[in-house]
């Protein structure tokens, strides 16, 4: 497989993961925050061809989970009827990309069966989709933390660049004291100073301005190094002697060159920022229940029972590992075009 | 030198009989309890882990769990609760008497008795102990236990054994006072305390051989962030019936792991022989190979801790806090406590918190409490109808949406602080949280780190509601004096009360103080029954429910009988041995 296949795979598992996640209300099943107390830690729904005669379906069925008497979180199936699976069912209202309420979802099986594609957690809430809407959350986040960054990045980066001198010494150093700022520790602090009852989404837009607003220091060092060396280029010379004005040698002649870099800093930055999203709902710092996050979701792991009996309860990490390689793979194909000059 | 030999060689074997100090044998006149346990034999060295270090070693300043967990296996008191029957029983008293009219006290102490290090016991030791823990200047947690009806209780030295304590007014269970009250060395202690150097005595850095209890065991050696180490104290005062001196062990080992998931994994790994406080679902995971791993594992059902939800209802005129202030309308009606109270799914609780080893709770006193519960108290199954009636007489009203308001409109939603180290009350608020939501209520959950939150509802009372968990100590209602009393200590939901701020708070008051006078247990019952009755009803706290003691222990450990009054599974530390391989107990 050449680089540029695995660009393109890398590329489209991404569009796929984004897409679900995107319209995560018509992909889950159930409502990520409803609980279903009977049915806590509940192993991942297995779906089913043959039946127990020997049939096969070629509609996949489910049977009906129920508690075994006695035994804690252990369940079994009652064979006794089949619910075959159903697409495009009617359930719980949601809304898509926030405007329309809509109730149709894409697959679900009739009641009292249910489906948990990923188990449920510990308060019987489904899953696969918490992990669909937690993306939401996390992707969210990390894009517009990205988003924070390259802006913040690029303004300072160019500014510095194009006018050194001092402008270009005290940005400078302010960079580098960002980078070598442990931020983990800087959030504990401001965390620890915010109002008790800050509301789900006033926590989440203070979550990305600040991780957003710590990482600028690595992307302007670079695209200040692309703005010194393309101001230096003797095209630029020429148009300045021809009497061209600051803001139109950086709009024409500068700020093409950088964004090769912007690109690929955006996919090195936008997993990095989940990641760190992950680690401070992992701590305790993100959103609070019931909005599921990654960061939420694996928190549940912090408890060694969970960790030795429940293994389903990893399912988040294999979402976060697959994004993070997906774009990983994305910023490598970008950083190759970069370098074969085509960008 | 072949004599120097010869005893070299004794020595040797001596040691490698007890590996510590050997028991010395009965000394004329020294009366010794004696033990009514199966006979043991010696040797072995017990290893348990704790969550956290201990903070220090001195029986008067020590207010940690750890720290009291320690000290209590190095110190021992005049009279003891047996954790097993929750009676009182003489430890180093032989006896005692009390007067007709209940205020005095004599307590016969044994004669002949030594401290860890060899030295003496009689009532000069026991006169010095109370006086530091009555003086001010030491700020003794246990100081508040020894003020009875506002004045010290008076200690004085009748004869070598024979102390006398006079109480300024009846007190009912007054020998319960002295449970944990450990007697100290006054060779050790008094000049230092007389130099005003108490406070820095006795810290775990401390060399042992300054350090003296009458307790079965003495330290041996403390390694920063990682054990304590004690060894058998040869002048224990408890003999079996064969006349062996106890303790039977040689050593105890306090590990320090820092939290719940790192013991169960030292006990699963065998680093440790006995775990207590396990949480069900840790229960669960040992239990499924525990016959394997040669641990038994029991459950001696409801604990004496109760969980609740509270709502802050303290006077906030000075504290600049609104916001809070302005919902205290709500949290102050009593209809909207009660429809928190009848929506809450506590069944639910019992399940998905303490998966089934808990016990629902709609009032103070566990069911385990056998002598104080009171069984009249009703106990309403969860109704979300019933509770929007209540809030319905109470003034709330619904918008479209569903969201509850209030009678100026305003939507309820308020936050509830968790400790973040507990996820069990983190859990229990998400369970409310989504309880409440049924309602209309908008909740928010905040866990914080357990001293901020702390801080949060008994100083600066900057918060909305709680949730929290009291009891677990000695099953006897004086024990609660300071959650009941208006003007008590740990009055959670309305602190620093100069008077009762409610007519009921009023009666509780009265109450409490009247059956902490009555001697009869009889009229004692029926006054606290009372006082259950008027907390059920006018829900200063919402009682949530109580989790089951689960503990484990090697199956070799012999004389095990955890109890549900802490320390659950050490209170008995001298009897325990360890059987030989393959016999049975």
């Amino acid at each position: 497989m050449t680089s540029r296949h695995k660009a393109m795979v890398a590329a489209s598992l991404l569009l796929a993961l984004h897409l679900a996640i995107l319209f995560a209300g018509f992909m889950a099943p159930s409502d990520p925050t409803s609980q279903n107390r009977d049915f806590p830690l509940v192993p991942p729904t297995s779906l089913h061809f043959v039946d127990g005669r020997g049939k096969f379906h070629i509609r996949p069925f489910v049977y009906e989970t129920e508690p075994v008497p006695e035994g804690l979180h252990e369940y079994r199936e009652n064979h006794a009827h089949e619910y075959p699976l159903h697409f495009f069912v009617s359930g719980f209202p949601y809304k898509v990309a926030g405007l329309i309420t809509w109730h149709r979802h894409l697959f679900g099986v009739q009641a009292p069966a249910q489906i948990f594609l990923a188990g449920s957690d510990s308060y019987g809430r489904d899953q696969f989709s918490r992990i669909l809407y937690g993306g939401q959350i996390s992707l969210a986040a990390g894009m517009l933390a990205a988003g924070i960054s390259l802006l913040l990045a690029l303004l300072v980066g160019c500014a510095s660049g194009f006018y050194a001198g001092w402008i270009d010494e005290s940005a400078m150093r302010l960079a580098e004291l960002f980078l070598v700022l442990p931020w983990l520790y800087l959030l504990l602090a401001i965390r620890a100073f915010l109002p008790l009852h800050l509301s789900p989404s006033g926590t989440f837009f203070l979550l990305v301005a600040v991780i957003g607003t710590i990482g600028w220091a690595r992307p302007a060092r670079l695209i200040r190094g692309v703005v010194l060396s393309a101001k230096s280029r003797k095209y630029v010379t020429a148009s300045r002697c021809f009497g061209a004005s600051d803001t139109y040698i950086l709009r024409r002649h500068v700020l093409p060159h950088t964004y090769g870099i912007l690109l690929t800093q955006a996919a090195l930055l936008v997993p990095q920022y989940v990641i760190a999203e992950v680690t401070l709902s992992f701590l305790g710092l993100g959103l609070g229940e019931p909005m599921p996050s990654w960061g939420n979701l694996l928190a549940n792991l912090q408890q060694y029972n969970v960790l030795v009996s429940y293994w389903w309860m990893f399912a988040p990490a294999l979402a976060l590992v697959l994004v993070s390689l997906g774009y990983l793979a994305v910023a490598d194909a970008f950083h190759q075009q970069l370098q074969s000059g085509s960008m | 030198m072949r004599r120097l030999g010869c005893v070299f060689s004794l020595l040797l074997a001596g040691l490698s009989c007890f590996g510590s100090a050997a028991p010395q044998p009965p000394q004329k006149g020294e009366e010794l309890q004696i033990s009514d346990n199966a006979v043991g034999r010696y040797g072995g060295i017990l290893v348990v882990a704790q969550r956290s270090e201990p903070k220090t070693l001195n029986p008067a300043t020590a207010a940690d769990a750890p720290s009291r967990e320690v000290i209590g296996r190095l110190t021992a008191d005049l009279i003891h609760i047996n954790r097993q029957s929750q009676q009182t029983e003489p430890a180093l008293a032989r006896s005692w008497t009390v007067s007709k009219d209940g205020r005095v006290y004599t307590i016969n102490l044994r004669r002949g008795l030594r401290f860890s290090d060899g030295q003496a016991f009689d009532a000069d030791d026991v006169v010095f102990s109370f006086a530091v823990y009555l003086d001010e200047k030491v700020h003794s947690p246990q100081r508040d236990l020894l003020i009875v009806g506002g004045k010290p209780i008076e200690v004085r030295k009748v004869n070598q054994y024979c102390v006398r304590f006079t109480l300024s007014q009846p007190y009912a269970a007054a020998e319960r006072i002295f449970d944990g009250l450990a007697i100290m060395p006054r060779h050790l202690l008094e000049k230092p305390y007389k130099e005003d150097r108490f406070a820095q005595l006795w810290t775990l850095n401390t060399p042992p051989a300054e350090i003296a209890g009458m307790g079965p065991f003495r330290l041996k050696e403390y390694v920063p962030g990682q054990k304590i180490v004690l060894e058998r104290n040869p002048y224990f005062w408890k003999e079996d019936r064969s006349k062996n001196r106890l303790p039977y062990l040689d050593e105890l080992v306090f590990l320090f792991v820092g939290n719940e998931d790192a013991q169960v994994i030292r006990f699963q790994a065998g680093d440790t022989d006995v775990i207590s406080r396990l949480s069900a679902e840790n229960y669960a995971l040992l239990s499924k190979d525990a016959s394997n791993q040669g641990i038994e594992l029991s459950d001696l059902g409801p604990s004496l801790e109760y969980n609740f939800l509270v709502f802050n209802l303290n006077d906030l005129s000075a504290k600049h806090l609104d916001s809070i202030a302005a919902k205290q309308a709500w949290f102050g009606n009593l209809e909207f406590r009660r429809a928190v109270s009848s929506a809450i799914d506590r069944e639910g609780i019992v399940k998905l918190v303490y998966a089934g080893r808990g016990t629902a709770l709609w009032g103070n006193v566990s069911p385990s409490n056998k002598f104080w519960v009171d069984t009249a108290l009703p106990h309403p199954a969860r109704s979300v109808e019933h509770a929007r009636e209540l809030l319905q007489s109470g003034g709330f009203s619904w918008r479209g949406d569903g969201q509850l308001v209030d009678r100026q409109a305003q939507p309820v939603e308020f936050s509830i602080i968790t400790s973040s180290s507990n996820a069990q009350r983190t859990k229990m608020a998400t369970l409310i949280q989504d309880d409440l939501g049924k309602l209309g209520m908008n909740v928010h959950i905040v866990p914080l780190e357990f001293r901020a939150l702390l801080d949060r509802v008994f100083q600066s009372y900057d918060y909305e509601a709680s949730i929290m968990g009291l009891g677990g100590g000695d099953a006897d209602p004086n024990a609660e004096m300071n959650v009941w009393l208006s003007s008590g200590g740990t009055h959670v939901w309305h602190l620093g009360e100069t008077r009762p701020a409610t007519d009921w708070e009023g009666q509780i008051d009265q109450l409490m103080q009247k059956q902490m006078v009555e001697i009869k247990y009889r009229e004692r019952k029926r006054l606290f029954d009372r006082v259950q009755e008027i907390v059920a009803t006018e829900a200063p706290f919402v009682f949530l429910a109580t989790p089951n003691i689960l503990v484990g222990a090697k199956k070799t450990l012999a004389n095990f009988q955890p109890a549900i009054l802490e320390p659950t599974t050490l209170w008995n530390v001298e009897q325990l041995y360890y059987s030989p391989p393959g016999a049975q107990h």
